[in-house]
C-alpha cells in the first residue's frame, strides 16, 4: 500500500517537474501530456484507495515515509495518514485536478506560458496531496505553505500585469499572517504533547485543556484553546475567513481554471479539511469552537452579500466562495466537522463547475468579464448554459441538487448546537441562504438570459483590469460554444454536481468518519439530527418544510423579478440604498485600511527606524560621532605637538613643578 | 585512509599555499590564474570532504586532532580539531569557496590573480578559525581573515568603499581587542591558552560577567547583532560579489561560532544571567532589522539587511535555551535552539550567498543595484527570474528549502521559554515574506520598465552552474536535514550538559 500512496503523491511532482524544466523540449503537446498522465495516475489510485478504505473497510493508514529529521528526541517526519477523511479529499482533489488539468487545453490555448502553467497545477497537485495525506504537523504545515507558494506564481501567472503581480503578493502576505498563527499552534502542541504526530498529539488533547498558559499576565488559558485558535487563524488565511479573506478576491487575477482548482475547490478548502483533521483538539475547547463558529457566520453572511453588488463574473463567483467556506467553518463550529466535509465535496464539484462556466462564458466573449456586457448567451452556449444551471441550483440548494443535502445538513446542525454564539450564526446563515440565491441568479440571468448586451459594445477596447488574456479584439464575434477539452469537463462536473448529495445518510449520519473524526457526545448534533434521518425522500420533504428552502426560492424570486421582470427596480434600489451599496461596493473598506494601516504603516515605521535608528541616531551619533570626537580631541592635542623645544622644556617645567607640588609638600 | 591524513592542515594550508601561488604567477595569463585557483579551491574542498565522510557521528570529542608546539615559552600550541558545531562551518566554506571562483571568473578582469589570491588566502585562513583549539592560532586566523577582505573590498569595491573598508576594518578590530585581552586573562588563570582548558576554567561571576561581555564585543559585531549592526550593509554594498558573498555566507557566522565555542561554555553562568540582553538584542534584529529591510532601495542593502534578521535568529536559538531552563526547570528544548541556530547558520550560507550572486548577475549586466532602474526581469531572463524567486521564496522561510528549517526549529523552541517571544520571532513569517517578495515584484515581475531591461541577457552557463548547485543543495537540506543534524547531536548534547553546571 505505502508504494500506491507514494505513486499518488509523486506522479504530479514527476508531471510538474518534466514540464517545468524540460517545458521547451517536450513542447505543449509534451507537457500537458506528462502532466496530465501523472495527474491522471493520481486519481485512478485515489479511487482504489477510495474504494480499499471506504467498501473494503481496510484499517487506517499511519506510517512515516522517511526521517526528516531527530532534533532533541523529537521524531520530524515526512508520513502519510489515510483513513477515510484522507481518502475522500484524495478522491476531490485528484477528480477536480484533472478535470482542470484538462480544461486547461482549451482555456490556455493561445498562452505562451502553457508549459509552465501545467508544470504548476501539477506541482499544486502534489502539494494539496501532501497537505491532505499528513500524518504529522510538519508535513501538514509544508503542504500549506507549499499549496501557498504554487497559488502566488499562479495568481502572478500574467506576470506582465500590475494588478495581478500585486495580487499574489497580497495572497502570499496575508496568508503569512495565517501562517503566523500556524506555526505558533504548532509550538503549542509541540510543547506540550513533546511530539508532532497527530495521533500521538491528539492522545493528550485533554491533559492539554486542562494544562494553562499565561499569555497575559494574571490570566491563565487553556493551552488546548491556544493552540486550536492559533491553528484556526491558519485556516482563516487559508480559507479566506473575515479578517483574512481580502486576498481571495483579488486572486482572480489568476487564469480562470485555476480559480476553479485552487481559489474554490481545493487550496481554500485546507483549512476546512485541517480543522476536520483536528477534530479531537477542538472538541475539548468550547471557547475554541465559538471563536470559529462566530468567524464563519460573520464570513459566510458579509462576504455573500458583497456578490450582490459586483459586476465581475468572476468576482461574483469568488464571494460566493467566501460565503460558502464560511458555512463550512460554522458546521466545524457547531461540531458538525463531517457536515463541514460533506459541504466541501459538494462545493468543489459544484463551484469548480461554475467557475469553469463562467470561464467558458469567458473565452467565448473573448475574455470579457463584465456581466453588464454580457446577456442571452442561453441560444449560443447550450452545454455551459445547461451546466452553469445545474451549478448554480446546487449552490442555492435546491432540492435534489447536491448543495441542498449538503447545506440543509449545515443549517439544521447549526440549530441544533449549544456552543456558545450558535444562535447568532443561525440567523446568520439562514438569511445567507436568502443572499445565496440571490447573487447566483441574478448572475445567472445576467449571463445566460435576457437583452445581449455584448452586442451594444462593438467597438470596446480593451480593459486590462476585466481582461483574461491580454488579446482582446475590436469588434464582436458570435459567440460559440466551447471546444470539447471545456464542455466534457462541465459535464463530468455536472454529474456529481446533483448526485454527490445522495452519500448524505452514511456521511452526515452513518459512521463514514468514525475513524478520522472525533466528536464529544455532548456536541454531537448530527447523531441526534440522524436520529430522524429516514432517508433521501424523508430528508428532501422534511427540507421543503424548513425555512430555507423558501429563503432560497425567495431569493431567486427576487433574482428573477429584478433582472428579468423590471430591471428598472435594481436602479431604484441602488439609489434609494446608496450608502448601503458604497458600503458593498467598497468591500466594508477592509483593502483600504489594510493598505493604509498595515502596508503603509510598516513601511513608515521601517523608514523611519532607518533614517533615525540606524542611519541618524547609531551611525550618526555613535558611530561616526565618536569617530568625530576623536578627530576633535586630536584636533586641540595636536596644538600640544608644536615641535618647538621651548614649548617642551616649558612644559617638562611646569610639570615638575606639579609633581614636587604633590609628592613633596 | 584519509582519516589518519592532516586534514585540517591541509584545508587550511592548501589555499593559502595556493593562494601564493596564484599571487606569484602574476597577471601576465589571467586565464592561467583563474582555473589555478578554480583548481586549489576544488582541491581544498574535495580535502574537506573526508572530515564529513569519516566523522564519527557517536562522540562529542574533537577530531582530526593535531597537535604541535608553537610557542612553548607561553604554551601556545598549534591545535587543531573539528567537532559537531566546526565541522559543517568548514564544509560551507571550502564549498562556497569554489562558487566564489567561478562567480569571478568573467566579471573581475582586474588584477585577476590578486583577487582570486585574496580569496583563497582568506579561505585558509577561515578554516583556521573553524579548526584552531588554541586561543592565540584562533586570535591570529580571527584577525588574519580581516586583511584579504579588507583588500577586496578596496581594491574591488564600488565609489565609497573606503568609507566602508574602514568602518569594517574598525568596528571588527574594535571587539576583538576585547576578545584578546579575555583570551590573555584565562591564559594568566590556567596557564595554556588551550580552548578546551577554557572550558574547564572554574570563574567567579564577575570574571564570567567581564569575559562573557569581551567576546561579546567580538561576537555580536560580527555577527553582527543590533545596535553594532552598521558596517554591514555599507560593506556589503561596497563589496564586490564575491566578497559579499564570503562576508554573508562565512565571517558572519563566525560570530555563532564564537558564542557556541566560547561564550556558552566557558561563560555558562554570566550566559545565563545575560540572556535576557541577548534575547532581546535577537528580538530587536528579528523585528527591527525586518522592517528596515522593507524599506530600502538598494538590492544588496535589502538583502544585508535581511542577512541581520535571519542571524537574529542565530543568537536567539543560542541563547533561548538559558531562558527555557529557567521558565521550565529542565533542558527539554536546549538542543532544537541550539541546533536551530546551527541549522540557521549553515542555511543562511547558502541563501544569502545566493542572493548576493543573483544581485550580483544583476549588477554585472546594469551596473546598478536600485530597485527602481529594474523591473520585468522576468520578461528578459526567464531562468535568472526562476532562480532568484526559489532563493527568495528559500529567504522567506519556505518549507521545503533549508531557510524553513532553522527559523521552524528556533520558533518551536521559544515556545518552550515564552509565548511571546516566539510570537516576536514568528513575526518573521510576515516580515521576510514582505520584504523579499516585494523586491520580487519590483525587479523580477511587472512588464519591461526600460530599454535597459530590454536588453538583459539570460544567464550564461557559468551563471547557471553556480546557482543550479546552490539551488540544489537549498532544496536538499530543505527535504531532508538529518545528515546535518546527525553530526551535530553529540556535540550539542555535551554543550548542553556542560552549561547545564555552574562553574560557581
Amino acid at each position: 500500500m505505502e508504494n500506491v500512496y507514494l505513486a499518488v503523491v509523486l506522479a504530479p511532482l514527476f508531471g510538474a517537474i518534466v514540464a517545468g524544466l524540460f517545458g521547451r523540449q517536450i513542447g505543449r503537446v509534451g507537457a500537458h501530456t506528462v502532466t496530465i498522465l501523472g495527474v491522471a495516475i493520481s486519481f485512478v489510485l485515489s479511487v482504489w484507495v477510495f474504494k480499499h478504505h471506504v467498501f473494503d473497510g481496510a484499517d487506517v493508514h499511519n506510517a512515516t515515509v522517511y526521517t526528516w529529521m531527530i532534533s532533541d528526541g523529537i521524531r520530524f517526519e515526512i508520513g502519510f495518514l489515510v483513513d477515510n477523511l484522507t481518502a475522500l479529499m484524495m478522491l476531490v482533489v485528484t477528480f477536480v485536478s484533472l478535470m482542470v488539468h484538462i480544461y486547461t487545453i482549451g482555456y490556455m490555448h493561445d498562452d505562451p506560458g502553457y508549459q509552465r502553467f501545467f508544470a504548476y497545477i501539477s506541482l499544486f497537485t502534489f502539494s494539496m496531496l501532501m497537505l491532505v495525506m499528513a500524518n504529522n504537523f510538519l508535513q501538514l504545515f509544508f503542504g500549506w505553505e507549499a499549496v501557498g507558494l504554487v497559488s502566488y506564481l499562479l495568481i502572478g501567472f500574467w506576470y506582465k500585469r500590475p494588478t495581478a503581480i500585486y495580487a499574489n503578493m497580497k495572497a502570499f502576505v496575508v496568508n503569512r499572517v495565517g501562517d503566523f498563527g500556524f506555526i505558533l499552534g504548532i509550538g503549542a502542541l509541540l510543547f506540550y504533547a513533546g511530539s508532532l504526530d497527530y495521533y500521538e498529539v491528539f492522545a493528550e488533547a485533554e491533559g492539554m485543556s486542562a494544562a494553562t498558559i499565561t499569555i497575559l499576565p494574571g490570566t491563565d488559558w487553556s493551552l488546548l484553546t491556544v493552540a486550536c485558535i492559533l491553528l484556526f487563524i491558519g485556516a482563516m488565511g487559508k480559507s479566506a475567513q473575515v479578517p483574512l479573506h481580502v486576498w481571495l478576491p483579488d486572486s482572480m487575477e489568476g487564469p480562470t481554471p485555476i480559480s476553479a482548482l485552487i481559489h474554490a475547490a481545493t487550496m481554500v478548502t485546507a483549512g476546512i479539511f485541517m480543522v476536520a483533521r483536528m477534530s479531537p483538539l477542538f472538541e475539548f475547547s468550547t471557547a475554541a469552537l465559538s471563536f470559529v463558529l462566530v468567524i464563519g457566520a460573520l464570513t459566510a453572511f458579509f462576504m455573500g452579500l458583497i456578490g450582490i453588488v459586483q459586476n465581475d463574473i468572476k468576482r461574483v463567483v469568488a464571494y460566493s466562495t467566501l460565503s460558502q467556506l464560511g458555512y463550512m467553518t460554522v458546521a466545524l463550529g457547531a461540531s458538525a466537522y463531517a457536515a463541514g466535509i460533506f459541504h466541501l465535496m459538494t462545493h468543489a464539484f459544484f463551484k469548480a463547475l461554475l467557475f469553469l462556466a463562467a470561464g467558458s462564458v469567458i473565452i467565448a466573449l473573448h475574455h470579457e468579464q463584465d456581466m453588464r456586457r454580457m446577456g442571452g448567451l442561453r441560444k449560443y452556449m447550450p452545454i455551459t448554459y445547461v451546466t452553469a444551471l445545474v451549478g448554480s441550483l446546487a449552490l442555492i440548494g435546491f432540492p435534489f441538487f447536491s448543495g441542498f443535502f449538503s447545506k440543509d445538513g449545515i443549517i439544521e446542525a447549526v440549530s441544533l448546537s449549544t456552543t456558545p454564539g450558535a444562535g447568532f450564526a443561525y440567523v446568520l446563515v439562514l438569511l445567507g441562504v436568502f443572499v445565496t440565491a440571490l447573487y447566483t441568479f441574478r448572475m445567472f440571468f445576467m449571463v445566460f438570459h435576457g437583452e445581449e448586451r455584448f452586442r451594444n459594445v462593438a467597438h470596446h477596447g480593451h480593459e486590462d483590469e476585466h481582461g483574461d488574456g491580454g488579446h482582446g479584439h475590436g469588434h464582436v464575434h458570435e459567440p460559440r460554444e466551447s471546444p470539447w477539452v471545456v464542455t466534457v469537463p462541465l459535464i463530468l462536473l455536472a454529474i456529481p454536481s446533483v448526485v454527490a448529495g445522495y452519500v448524505v445518510g452514511p456521511v452526515l449520519f452513518g459512521d463514514f468518519f468514525s475513524d478520522s473524526i472525533f466528536v464529544l457526545q455532548d456536541n454531537d448534533v448530527l447523531a441526534r439530527l440522524g436520529e430522524g434521518y429516514t432517508g433521501i425522500m424523508g430528508f428532501v420533504v422534511h427540507g421543503i418544510m424548513m425555512p430555507p428552502f423558501w429563503l432560497a426560492m425567495a431569493g431567486l424570486a427576487t433574482a428573477w423579478y429584478v433582472y428579468m421582470v423590471n430591471p428598472r427596480i435594481a436602479d431604484t434600489i441602488k439609489s434609494r440604498f446608496q450608502w448601503l451599496y458604497t458600503v458593498l461596493d467598497r468591500k466594508y473598506g477592509f483593502d483600504e485600511f489594510n493598505a493604509f494601516v498595515f502596508a503603509g504603516g510598516s513601511l513608515g515605521l521601517g523608514r523611519w527606524l532607518w533614517r533615525f535608528g540606524d542611519m541618524l541616531f547609531i551611525d550618526g551619533l555613535l558611530v561616526n560621532g565618536s569617530a568625530r570626537t576623536v578627530g576633535l580631541i586630536s584636533r586641540y592635542a595636536r596644538y600640544v605637538q608644536t615641535g618647538y623645544l621651548y614649548h617642551y622644556a616649558f612644559a617638562m617645567i611646569i610639570g615638575l613643578l606639579v609633581l614636587l607640588t604633590v609628592f613633596v609638600l | 585512509m584519509f582519516a589518519d591524513w592532516p586534514l585540517l592542515s591541509l584545508v587550511i594550508w592548501t589555499p593559502i599555499v595556493g593562494g601564493c601561488i596564484v599571487l606569484m604567477a602574476g597577471d601576465r595569463m589571467p586565464e592561467g590564474a583563474r582555473r589555478l585557483a578554480l583548481f586549489f579551491a576544488t582541491l581544498t574542498f574535495l580535502i574537506s570532504i573526508p572530515l564529513f565522510v569519516h566523522f564519527d557521528r557517536g562522540t562529542h570529542e574533537m577530531q582530526f586532532v593535531e597537535l604541535l608546539p608553537w610557542i612553548g615559552a607561553f604554551n601556545v600550541n598549534y591545535h587543531l580539531g573539528v567537532d559537531g558545531i566546526s565541522m559543517p562551518l568548514i564544509l560551507l566554506t571550502t564549498f562556497t569557496t569554489v562558487l566564489v571562483v567561478i562567480a569571478g571568473w568573467e566579471v573581475i578582469q582586474h588584477r585577476v590573480s590578486q583577487y582570486m589570491a585574496a580569496f583563497l588566502i582568506m579561505e585558509g585562513f577561515m578554516n583556521g578559525v573553524f579548526a584552531a583549539l588554541d586561543g592565540v592560532l584562533f586570535y591570529v586566523f580571527f584577525e588574519g581573515m580581516l586583511i584579504p577582505m579588507f583588500l577586496v573590498i578596496g581594491l574591488w569595491g564600488g565609489p565609497n568603499r573606503v568609507y566602508a573598508t574602514i568602518k569594517f576594518f574598525l568596528y571588527t578590530f574594535l571587539g576583538s581587542v576585547f576578545m584578546l585581552v579575555a583570551l590573555i586573562y584565562m591564559y594568566t588563570r590556567s596557564g595554556s591558552f588551550a580552548i578546551l582548558d577554557f572550558h574547564h576554567l572554574q570563574l567567579g561571576m564577575t570574571a564570567q560577567i567581564l569575559i562573557f561581555l569581551a567576546f561579546l564585543a567580538a561576537f555580536a559585531v560580527k555577527i553582527p547583532m543590533w545596535p553594532v549592526h552598521t558596517w554591514l550593509p555599507d560593506a556589503h554594498v561596497e563589496a564586490p560579489t564575491g566578497g559579499s558573498v564570503i562576508l554573508a555566507a562565512i565571517m558572519l557566522k563566525i560570530g555563532g561560532y564564537g558564542f557556541l565555542r566560547f561564550s556558552l561554555p566557558i561563560t555558562p553562568d554570566a550566559s545565563m544571567a545575560l540572556d535576557w540582553l541577548l534575547i532581546t538584542l535577537s528580538l530587536i534584529a528579528v523585528v527591527y532589522i525586518g522592517f528596515v529591510a522593507l524599506a530600502q532601495q538598494d538590492m544588496k542593502k535589502l538583502i544585508a539587511y535581511s542577512s541581520i534578521a535571519h542571524m537574529g535568529f542565530v543568537t536567539l536559538g543560542i541563547f533561548i535555551v538559558f531562558l527555557i531552563f529557567s521558565n521550565t526547570g529542565d533542558w527539554q528544548g536546549a538542543a532544537l535552539g541550539i541546533q536551530g541556530a546551527m541549522v540557521q547558520m549553515i542555511s543562511h550560507g547558502f541563501i544569502s550567498a545566493a542572493l548576493f550572486l543573483c544581485v550580483g548577475v544583476l549588477y554585472d549586466r546594469m551596473h546598478s543595484r536600485q530597485i527602481a532602474d529594474y523591473g520585468g526581469v522576468v520578461n528578459t531572463m526567464p531562468w535568472f527570474a526562476a532562480f532568484f524567486v526559489l532563493f527568495a521564496m528559500a529567504n522567506t522561510g519556505l518549507p521545503g528549502t533549508s531557510g524553513f528549517v532553522g527559523e521552524f526549529m528556533v520558533i518551536l523552541a521559544s515556545f518552550r521559554a515564552d509565548f511571546w517571544i516566539a510570537f516576536l520571532a514568528a513575526t518573521t513569517l510576515i516580515l521576510a515574506a514582505g520584504y523579499t517578495l516585494w523586491l520580487i515584484k519590483r525587479v523580477v515581475f511587472g512588464d519591461i520598465a526600460n530599454d535597459n531591461v530590454a536588453k538583459l541577457q539570460d544567464i550564461n552557463r557559468r551563471e547557471f552552474l553556480v546557482l543550479g548547485i546552490l539551488a540544489f543543495v537549498v532544496l536538499l537540506l530543505g527535504v531532508w536535514p538529518a545528515p546535518l543534524l546527525e553530526v551535530m547531536h553529540a556535540t550539542v548534547d555535551n554543550l548542553i550538559q556542560h552549561i547545564a553546571v555552574s562553574k560557581l
